[in-house]
């Protein structure tokens, strides 16, 4: 009904969190994982987006469950906006698409 | 709903508005709309990131060695500035729950304050690039190191264009949040939250939030695309 009041300790906890990530992110960048310094630094601010949008912006309490549908069908626009574009700028005839 | 015959409008909490049944409803209603508006901003930032990542693929080694020239320990510096702002937003919000309005107050102020600091190592990170020649325009100069694969003039412009189109408008989100925030705070000060009304201290801290979600991704799209250790 009313709506939830979380305690200052788990704000401050997610605080500490999203500072360690951003330290953690920032020093993996410099050691040499191959392709996989791009998947790493991806997955670790999509981590961190996650956390800010579940407990900073109170979904993970929400009541509203039209929130939820908003916030998955923005995501959904977004793969199809990125998918559908990046699919078709690279199965192209190489030249056409003016890339290298 | 409840069985039980709505209450007279007559005698609602003072912050209701009267085409609301009660104050969950309305609160639900602003947070919603607020969403749809972040719906909109995700597709707004997202149409840079496609441009981005498509000229990434194509001209990786020169946004490979235009992302080196950027300034690491201040960049993963400003991210942290924005996490401790988001954490007052988000403390603010508790604050005004619990309405206790001189928490409230400063922690808003506090808010504002992070925001501005971020602004300003922003600007220093700009004049940076001038006094570089790293802006986009005639006087573009980018000097390579010998160690480097040949950089393209035009392409390392394209990367800085990016990095000027995409961390400009965060910047100019940010400087509107500032507003927003200078508002909210006038308004806190005056008294104008309850425990029972404070959707615009919520409201606000979306946008916020959402603002501090979009540098999230900034910082290792722009400053880490290839920091590994070279030859």
């Amino acid at each position: 009904m009313s709506e939830h009041i979380l305690s200052s300790k788990l704000y401050w906890t997610i605080w500490a969190v999203l500072i360690c990530l951003t330290g953690i992110t920032a020093w993996v960048s410099t050691v040499d994982l191959g392709p996989l310094n791009t998947v790493v630094a991806l997955l670790i601010a999509s981590g961190k987006a996650l956390l800010v949008v579940l407990i900073f912006m109170h979904v993970k309490y929400t009541s509203e469950k039209l929130t939820r549908v908003v916030i998955i069908s923005a995501l959904f626009w977004l793969l199809i906006l990125l998918g559908l574009s990046l699919t078709d700028y690279f199965i192209r005839r190489p030249g056409l698409a003016g890339g290298a | 709903m409840s069985d039980s015959p709505a209450p007279l409008a007559l005698e609602h909490t003072p912050g209701l508005q009267h085409h609301f049944a009660d104050m969950e409803q309305q609160r639900n209603a602003s947070s919603l709309g607020m969403w749809i508006f972040l719906g909109t901003e995700i597709m707004f930032f997202g149409g840079m990131f496609l441009a981005y990542l498509v000229y990434r693929m194509w001209y990786f080694n020169e946004f490979a060695a235009g992302s080196r020239t950027l300034n690491l320990p201040i960049g993963a510096v400003n991210t942290a500035v924005l996490i401790c702002s988001s954490l007052t937003v988000a403390l603010s919000v508790r604050a005004a729950q619990l309405g206790k309005r001189m928490l409230l107050v400063t922690l808003l102020v506090l808010t504002i304050l992070f925001g501005l600091v971020f602004l300003g190592v922003k600007a220093y990170e700009w004049n940076e690039k001038f006094t570089e020649h790293h802006v986009p325009g005639y006087s573009f100069h980018f000097k390579q190191e010998s160690t480097e694969k040949p950089v393209d003039q035009g392409r390392a412009q394209i990367f800085f264009s990016l990095y000027f189109a995409m961390t400009g408008m965060h910047a100019l989100h940010m400087i509107i949040g500032v507003g927003i925030f200078g508002v909210i705070t006038w308004m806190a000060w005056r008294g104008r939250f309850t425990p029972e009304y404070h959707t615009p201290v919520e409201i606000a801290g979306l946008y916020w939030h959402f603002v501090d979600i979009v540098w999230i991704y900034l910082f290792p799209l722009l400053y880490l695309i290839d920091r590994r250790p070279h030859g």
